[in-house]
């Protein structure tokens, strides 16, 4: 039976990390929202499971909050935004995807020699995730990085806060309730604040390219 | 057993025989039939002795010789291990067959003249020979120049060229650069005890510290001469610039004394190894390859894409050391033989596939006169020989099974898939993604080679003249004959070969591979158990071979053998010209595109307002520009500091040596006092 | 080697040569469903493959050797590699003779066979789909390579039998790793087998065709083995992929009576699929061709990935 768990844990955990992986590679908004939508989904799933094994019932309701919040609120807030701004399509990279993907896995390294010693401290049956926890948390900075529009911005902040909220499941079993509350509401407000934001950079400059704030910069 | 006798005086006479031989091309400097019909063909036959000799030597055990000449009180030391026995089996079989092949190629009034010609190469073969022999610093350096040099001259034969002397200059001042190191790293070795045997340098117990400071040096020196980025810059002048004959032989051979040189250092003369050594090998050797690979698919010189498939080779080989060190430094003796079997498998693999290939240039050199692969094209049909001799090369060095190139490929991914063994978790991450890189390497050969091959030998003639190409003669089909025998030789019958491989790992590692390798008969190459993996050439080469002759044979049963001949298909355009075809250049287009940052591109493209447009692009080498360009001219500029004490006048130089006189006498230790 | 294993492996080989049009035909019936057209029926492949071979071959003046004999060469490996896929048992004797690392030499070879012979002629068409099909070659190669080796570390074994063997015994094991492996080997063998989003079966459209245009000089008999070599191969991938990630009911040395159950679960899988790359084919649209290296990088980045999680994880 726990193996059977453990197993049911790694195989969500792979499936954040390649959702993550996924939301590098892909090119257009509507669908960076869809997998960002999945990658709640699959947060969702691998808190219930750690809700059920460690039976802690306020893992529960903070798999709830995440599931009413990442897997259709701010989806739903981010197609609006989308249809309002008029931008479904292409989205611009700095680098080209092979070589993020490359940089990806060279993260992904990274975070597990850095929660190697972590996890071989806990004896928690979720040890293993947390280097994935950690991997996803790095790739969607990264994506907030390689992205010049603002809309995948704010789509990799939302997916770096996936990646921490998994890594709080995994590691010490969820924060407490008061603080994941918090945090879901500072995200929800961010999205809100965001949205503004996306607004005013497109009046300014007929585009939402990041980039043109550059100009901002006095000479 | 074969010759009797001790071996190790067999590979002497052989080497005296190639001294004699030499000699006696000086002796008919300008008697060319002598040197070509007679001197060229024995050099081939002693080849093929000292072939046998060291089949011998492999399987009994090390012998000594001291021989008396150099110095007073610092003879030559000699010693023909299992090691050193490999290593000149591959000089022995492979020189057997490119001296044959240049006793048809060598043509009169090429710039050298022959004799000299047949000097300068039977020196090459003879010092190569001695480098592996060499059981003391002194006698391996003394070799490691002759060969140096030898090869140098050989490099510029057609000197008149300013090309390939400066291709010539370029390949000397790395070699010496290398072989500084060389000696540094023996002077580490020999742990101030100022006995320079290598077997002083066995028994030495350095600190890690000085040991990977000798190994350093050893990667440096010998990475030098073997093409190791970012040293490689020569090879791709060198191997064009050298006559046909002598490129298979630096290539093919040369390249491997380097990787002898390295082994011998690393497993042999240093009593302990560092798992970071492996790692750094390890991560050398797939840039490099890597690195060669890319580059070969973008060359329009045929010899130059050769030359950097050779970097891409021993890029793989430097790999497979890394990853024996690595087995081995963890002490995982049974896979460090597996790594280091699959290196000598290939370094014998590697010296046949790119003689053989190199040769087949030479041919097409001599037909047509054509180096560059946008003027050739079709010679299939002129020159069928060396075509399908090209062909098995072209397999082999693609890495297809059942030819030569995929047994090491294989024996080298399984090594790879071991590795989860390892107790550092770090490095049971990085390995898949090296494993992963050489799978990469070893697709993007077969690009390069589909391309080397389908525009030299398929399409239609790019030149009107290149349909009077003629096949190559009798001894230059024989020598590839020879090269290509081996290719496939090697590639059908694994079992056979690592047997002989066994008593090098046995020596060097400790563990042996060909009884478990051959535990399921001598058809089933099985490194460490039958279910773990497998691979029976023989078997697959039969089953693809029966599945043609029942296909043919059905649809001749069945149906029927009509054929008819008619123009291709010109898409409705009548008039199907050469030009139509792909160029070199547009073949390597793609990867072009997607290594981008890997080259160095210059374009001029047209403007619209163009009479007659002219686009060019030029691609070149970063590290040419990044690494050496700059040293030359920090160089340079110090040259020219040193300059300004040249004043032309004796007064100033008198005081220079007065004022060195003045310093010394301070430095005297009494005079202060 | 029993008498058992050697009629399973005598089966399997009738079984590909036989099936291998008919899953053609498959897909291509779904195609057409899915464009609202009636289609050409099952059996088309098998008509136009008897058709092929009745019709003489026109052969280019300028065609040498190679490009008579690339044909037998192509369909003889397409041929092994179907024989040494386990389709319906695990117990094949031919499969000692090449493990999964030999398996994709095999499909290299072939590949490095059809381009040489398209550059024999010398149009300017076979010399584009020659440098094109290696395009796509020396991506989807290592990543399928990086697949199988993150099945080899699950099974401990490069030898497909064995990896199949020990993917069907596992008492229910997820595997991340072989998720990762899935999505990759899917995108490969999409590239592979000249499907949609790299390159369409059904144009002859010069921009945009790459297997087409390789072998657009052949002529009957020769294009005859080298369509059925290319219905072998969609079959033999499809296998490989049946194989490792849905590995039931295939039968084992241990229990030849289970033959009777593989034939009709090979069947069914292999209709499922069908159906789903048909599906896939229709939903997606045709990639430029600068797209497809990027592609194809994704999938061999996310095979390597899936190895990577494997040793992260242990599974």
């Amino acid at each position: 039976m726990t193996t059977l768990i453990s197993q049911l844990i790694n195989l969500f955990a792979a499936v954040i990390l390649m959702l993550s992986f996924a939301m590098l590679a892909q090119r257009r908004i509507l669908s960076l929202i869809h997998l960002f939508a999945l990658q709640g989904l699959a947060v969702v799933g691998a808190t219930t499971v750690v809700a059920y094994v460690t039976d802690q019932h306020h893992l529960y309701y903070s798999a709830a909050l995440t599931l009413a919040l990442k897997v259709f609120l701010i989806p739903w807030l981010l197609h609006r935004l989308i249809d309002r701004l008029n931008v479904r399509w292409d989205i611009e990279t700095l680098i080209n995807i092979p070589s993020t993907m490359l940089i990806g896995i060279v993260l992904v390294v990274f975070a597990f020699n850095l929660a190697l010693p972590i996890s071989q401290l806990s004896a928690a049956i979720t040890r293993g995730t947390l280097g994935i926890a950690l991997a996803s948390v790095l790739l969607s900075f990264m994506m907030m990085i390689i992205r010049s529009k603002a809309v995948p911005q704010v789509i990799g902040f939302l997916a770096m806060e996936n990646g921490l909220f998994f890594a709080a499941t995994s590691a010490t079993h969820g924060m407490p309730m008061v603080v994941e509350l918090g945090i879901a509401l500072d995200v929800l407000v961010g999205v809100f604040i965001l949205g503004v934001f996306m607004f005013q950079i497109r009046e300014q400059f007929d585009s939402l390219d990041i980039r043109h704030l550059e100009n901002l910069k006095e000479d | 057993m074969i010759l009797g006798g001790l071996s190790i005086d067999w590979a002497l006479f052989v080497i005296a025989v190639w001294l004699v031989l030499g000699l006696l091309g000086l002796a008919a400097l300008r008697r060319f039939e002598l040197v070509a019909r007679v001197l060229f063909p024995l050099g081939a036959l002693a080849g093929l002795v000292l072939a046998f000799a060291a089949v011998q030597g492999l399987l009994s055990t090390p012998e000594v010789a001291v021989l008396p000449i150099g110095l007073p009180q610092l003879p030559f030391h000699l010693r023909l291990d299992p090691l050193a026995a490999f290593f000149l089996f591959v000089i022995g079989a492979a020189g057997c067959g490119i001296s044959l092949f240049a006793a048809g190629y060598f043509r009169k009034g090429e710039g050298t003249p022959p004799g000299l010609l047949c000097f300068e190469y039977h020196l090459f073969l003879a010092s190569m020979a001695l480098v592996v022999l060499a059981d003391d610093a002194y006698a391996f350096m003394v070799a490691w120049e002759s060969m140096a040099l030898s090869s140098y001259f050989l490099v510029t034969t057609n000197h008149k060229v300013p090309e390939i002397r400066a291709a010539g200059f370029l390949y000397l001042l790395i070699a010496h650069v290398g072989a500084i190191a060389i000696l540094l790293c023996f002077g580490v070795l020999q742990a101030n005890t100022g006995d320079y045997t290598f077997a002083n340098m066995r028994i030495q117990q350095l600190s890690p510290f000085w040991a990977s400071a000798a190994f350093l040096l050893a990667v440096f020196g010998f990475g030098a001469k073997a093409g190791v980025l970012p040293l490689h810059v020569w090879l791709p002048e060198a191997h064009p610039a050298a006559p046909s004959p002598v490129s298979a032989l630096m290539s093919g051979v040369m390249l491997k004394t380097a990787i002898y040189g390295l082994l011998r250092v690393g497993f042999d003369l240093l009593h302990l190894q560092l798992w970071w050594w492996g790692v750094l090998l390890l991560a050398l050797g797939l840039a490099t390859a890597l690195f060669g690979v890319v580059f070969a698919t973008v060359q329009s010189d045929m010899k130059r894409l050769l030359a950097y498939s050779s970097i891409e080779n021993i890029g793989l080989l430097l790999a497979a050391i890394g990853l024996a060190l690595v087995f081995r430094a963890y002490g995982m003796t049974a896979l460090a033989a597996l790594a280091l079997t699959a290196c000598l498998y290939h370094v014998a693999s590697h010296a046949f596939f790119k003689s053989l290939l190199f040769l087949t240039t030479g041919s097409v050199l001599h037909a047509t006169g054509e180096r560059n692969l946008g003027h050739l094209g079709g010679l299939m049909r002129f020159m069928p020989w060396v075509a399908w001799l090209a062909l098995i090369g072209v397999f082999a060095s693609s890495g297809l099974p059942p030819f030569s190139g995929f047994v090491s490929e294989w024996l080298l991914l399984q090594s790879f898939l071991f590795t989860p063994g390892l107790p550092d978790s770090f490095l049971n991450m990085l390995i898949p993604l090296a494993a992963a890189a050489v799978a990469l390497t070893a697709a993007l050969a077969g690009y390069a080679m589909v391309k080397f091959f389908g525009v030299i030998f398929l399409g239609q003639p790019r030149e009107e003249k290149l349909r009077q190409a003629h096949d190559a003669g009798m001894q230059e089909k024989a020598g590839m004959l020879w090269l290509a025998a081996w290719c496939v030789a090697l590639g059908l019958l694994p079992n056979l070969m690592i047997r002989f491989i066994d008593p090098v790992t046995e020596k060097l590692v400790g563990q042996g591979l060909a009884q478990q390798a051959a535990a399921n008969g001598w058809w089933l190459l099985t490194p460490t158990s039958i279910e773990r993996a497998s691979y029976g050439p023989l078997f697959f080469l039969l089953g693809v071979a029966a599945a043609c002759a029942i296909a043919f044979v059905l649809v001749r049963l069945f149906y029927h053998g009509r054929l008819r001949r008619a123009a291709p298909w010109g898409c409705g355009y009548p008039w199907l010209t050469p030009r139509m075809q792909d160029t070199a250049e547009g073949y390597g287009q793609p990867i072009r595109q997607i290594f981008e940052p890997f080259f160095r591109l210059e374009r001029q493209l047209p403007a619209p307002a163009d009479r007659q447009p002219f686009y060019q692009v030029m691609v070149s080498d970063r590290f040419w520009h990044g690494v050496y360009l700059p040293i030359a001219r920090a160089v340079e500029f110090l040259a020219a500091l040193v300059g300004r004490l040249q004043q032309g006048r004796i007064a100033t130089y008198l005081l220079y040596s007065f004022l060195t006189l003045l310093f010394m006498l301070l430095m005297v230790p009494g005079v202060k006092k | 080697m029993s008498l058992s294993s050697i009629f399973s492996q005598f089966l399997a080989i009738v079984a590909a040569l036989l099936l291998a049009p008919l899953l053609m035909g498959w897909v291509n019936q779904w195609r057409a469903w899915f464009g609202n057209r009636s289609g050409a029926g099952l059996l088309q492949p098998y008509r136009m493959l008897h058709k092929l071979f009745h019709k003489e071959s026109v052969v280019a003046e300028s065609a040498s050797p190679l490009f008579r004999f690339a044909p037998y060469v192509i369909f003889g490996c397409m041929l092994l590699a179907s024989a040494i896929v386990p389709t319906l048992s695990t117990d094949l004797p031919l499969a000692p003779a090449a493990d999964a690392i030999a398996l994709v030499g095999l499909f290299a070879l072939a590949r490095i066979f059809i381009s040489l012979a398209a550059m024999d002629i010398g149009t300017a068409f076979g010399t584009l789909g020659a440098r094109r099909e290696m395009l796509i070659g020396f991506l989807a190669e290592p990543a399928l390579l990086t697949v199988l080796f993150t099945a080899s570390l699950i099974g401990q074994s490069t030898s497909l039998s064995t990896i199949v063997e020990t993917l069907a015994h596992k008492q229910f094991a997820i595997h991340p790793s072989l998720a990762f492996a899935g999505i990759a080997f899917t995108f490969v063998s999409f590239a592979e087998n000249a499907r949609v989003p790299v390159d369409n079966p059904a144009t002859h459209l010069e921009l945009t065709m790459i297997h087409e245009a390789l072998i657009l000089e052949y002529s009957g008999r020769h294009l005859a083995l080298i369509e059925w070599a290319a219905a072998l191969k969609l079959f033999a991938y499809s296998c490989i992929g049946l194989a490792l990630f849905f590995p039931w009911g295939i039968a084992e040395a241990q229990a030849p009576l289970a033959m009777l159950f593989a034939l009709p679960a090979l069947v069914f899988k292999l209709a499922t699929g069908g159906f789903l790359l048909a599906l896939i084919e229709t939903l997606s649209a045709k990639m430029r061709i600068f797209r497809v290296p990027e592609f194809l990088a994704t999938a061999f980045l996310l095979a390597v990935i899936g190895m990577l999680t494997h040793i992260l994880l242990g599974a």
